[in-house]
């Protein structure tokens, strides 16, 4: 929707569903929910979930006020006779809630949509908050599984953690870039604004165009933490708002350079590899490879129930396959 | 009999003038919604760390809770005035030609055709520029291409179809005895145009550049494509830029806490330029018009 670059489907980052904006106000009211905000946030769940429940929508009362007119009655009636499907959710609903890194979080929406529709009665409510959010959430048991888009720390290791998939980083420039090689320091002097020609890194007598992500996003986060630090991103650099759009820009710009999911890297751009070890699947399992970072989940006790079944159902091979069509990179069982 | 049924006749009028009104109201309370939900959601953060931060701050740094705008408002200026620039002496040139010198069969194809380019959806804009526009800026001016020029051609582009097509609507509505008593005077057809007919329909033609103005104020999606969206105050024209409109679009996505509020700020400010730019617009085309039914 926003980006017409991406071209192949893997943007699903970006899609957030109509309206998704509510329901994430509504979940950041934690557990102990008032039961309107809740019947609310159900409907708002629903809304996003698929187009039917639309009618669903409109079925509730909100219009009731107005006054109907007997075609639109009737053709009320008939969806409500033939999609009862819509209205079964309503009573004894079963629901875990997964809290945390906003890195996570659009895959995991993803996994989720997958999980509810094989088991239909079932909601698992996804929400953000960040890594160290989510970390808490399960320790307080406000959430039934944490999200985590870092290693834990030393005082986190009493949780159980179950790793779904890995994320690399991918240092892009344009394939006709005589630079093959730089080290952190040197992707950190670009990205900071200090080093502002490719002369100084052996490269052509001419400006770097540095393009990044814009605040907020999962991919900067990973880039600030993994290779800036504390060290701020230069605010001359071109600003864009999906991997698509990185690499489109790098692909056609002979001067720049970017960063982007390790997933997403195509034959148009030239990831460069760092300190002389290239960004490879390879390198990646070999831990050779820095600029990666677990996706994890996490539970308090060992899982049981829905949550088992839901981490189960993540690291099936029928999700682990579509990671990497996702930019993630899959992983075997662990835990 | 006849009392009766015009006395129906006078209740359904009365129904139908009160859903009229109804449905007058509920457009205008659409409005009154939006404005009270984005200051109710902006106005906190801007309290809390002050007007002079949003307004005068350089730094765009929601994750430090740093939110200076001031590159955001005059890179909206910029762009906007950069549009205004290239948009408004083609439109109306446009317009001049297509009302006064060009053969009427020549309009009748041209206006529908200019009135089409409104219709093209800004995403298709956006690519366009980012396709052709931005390597063209690049190859021959330098600079990563996209810069404020690119987002200024774009839009100057956009908003040609509002410009035309209100130019053309008030150079119609000009009297022909206008032009004739003009002619008859001895002047030639540009000295009427120049002299007659464009200060007669100055107001709407003003009106005209206005509602550009607002397109392109407004215009978010092509503009995120080709202006680069850096947040730093664009050195020269060559230079990336980012305008309020694609500030809030650009990080709405994965902004929560501070950051979202900042951005709903982003909104307020956005919301209040619009409400400046509009008035003194508004208030110069009604000088103007006062002046010229004055004369």
């Amino acid at each position: 929707m926003k980006d017409g670059l991406n071209h192949d489907g893997k943007d699903f980052v970006k899609r957030k569903p109509l309206f998704s904006f509510l329901a994430s106000d509504l979940n950041h009211k934690n557990s102990e929910i008032e039961p309107g905000l809740k019947k609310g946030r159900q409907i708002f769940r629903k809304f996003n979930q698929s187009s039917l429940s639309f009618f669903e929508f409109f079925s509730l009362g909100q219009l009731s006020t107005f006054k109907i007119s007997p075609f639109f009655l009737s053709l009320l009636i008939l969806i409500l006779v033939f999609f009862p499907s819509c209205q079964s959710k309503k009573s004894n609903t079963t629901e875990i809630i997964v809290a945390g890194s906003t890195s996570v979080q659009p895959f995991a929406d993803k996994w989720s949509e997958l999980f509810m529709e094989k088991r239909p009665g079932v909601v698992v409510n996804v929400q953000g908050g960040g890594s160290s959010a989510g970390i808490m959430a399960v320790k307080t048991g406000a959430a039934h599984i944490g999200m985590s888009s870092r290693e834990l720390k030393e005082d986190e290791q009493d949780l159980h953690q179950f790793e779904v998939a890995r994320d690399g980083l991918a240092i892009i420039v344009h394939p006709s870039n005589p630079v093959e090689d730089l080290t952190i320091e040197q992707v950190k002097g670009i990205f900071s604004g200090d080093i502002t020609n490719w002369k100084t890194l052996n490269g052509r007598d001419k400006a770097i165009t540095v393009v990044v992500r814009e605040e907020g996003s999962g991919t900067r986060g990973a880039f600030q933490e993994m290779v800036m630090g504390k060290t701020r991103i230069s605010k001359r650099a071109i600003v864009q708002d999906s991997n698509g759009t990185v690499r489109e820009i790098v692909s056609r710009d002979p001067n720049s350079i970017g960063f982007i999911s390790l997933g997403l890297v195509n034959e148009k751009v030239k990831a460069i590899s760092l300190n002389g070890v290239r960004p490879t699947e390879e390198n990646i399992l070999k831990k050779q490879y820095r600029l990666v970072r677990p996706f994890l989940f996490l539970t308090r006790e060992e899982p049981t129930g829905l949550a088992k079944e839901f981490i189960i159902f993540v690291l099936s091979d029928e999700i682990q396959s579509l990671l990497p069509k996702e930019g993630l990179i899959a992983v075997k069982k662990v835990g | 009999m006849v009392s009766k049924s015009s006395n129906k006749l006078e209740k359904s009028d009365k129904l139908i003038k009160l859903s009229l009104l109804m449905i007058a109201l509920s457009a205008v309370s659409v409005l009154a919604i939006i404005t009270i939900f984005i200051f109710e959601q902006g106005l906190p953060i801007m309290f809390k760390y002050g007007l002079k931060h949003f307004l005068l701050g350089q730094d765009w740094y929601p994750s430090e809770k740093s939110f200076g705008l001031l590159p955001m408002i005059i890179g909206s200026l910029m762009v906007t005035f950069g549009a205004l620039i290239i948009g408004v002496p083609l439109g109306l040139a446009s317009a001049i030609f297509l009302t006064e010198f060009s053969s009427r069969r020549v309009a009748r194809f041209l206006k529908p055709v200019i009135e089409l380019l409104a219709g093209i959806p800004s995403v298709v804009y956006g690519f366009i520029g980012l396709m052709f526009l931005v390597p063209f800026i690049r190859e021959k001016f330098g600079g990563p291409g996209l810069s404020v020029l690119a987002a200024s051609v774009i839009l100057g582009i956009m908003i040609l179809p509002t410009v035309i097509s209100i130019t053309i609507d008030s150079i119609r509505a000009v009297p022909d005895s206008y032009r004739e008593g003009s002619i008859a005077l001895g002047a030639t057809k540009w000295q009427t145009v120049k002299m007659v007919v464009l200060p007669a329909a100055r107001s709407g033609i003003i009106a005209g550049i206005i509602l550009g103005m607002g397109r392109a104020i407004g215009e978010t999606m092509a503009v995120i494509m080709v202006a680069g969206n850096a947040a730093d105050i664009p050195g020269s024209l060559l230079a990336p830029v980012r305008t309020l409109t694609s500030n809030i679009a650009l990080e709405m996505a994965y902004a929560s806490g501070e950051h979202r509020e900042a951005l709903f700020a982003t909104g307020v400010i956005l919301f209040v330029i619009i409400m400046i730019l509009n008035t003194v617009a508004n208030m110069t085309s009604a000088r103007q018009r006062k002046r010229g039914s004055g004369r």
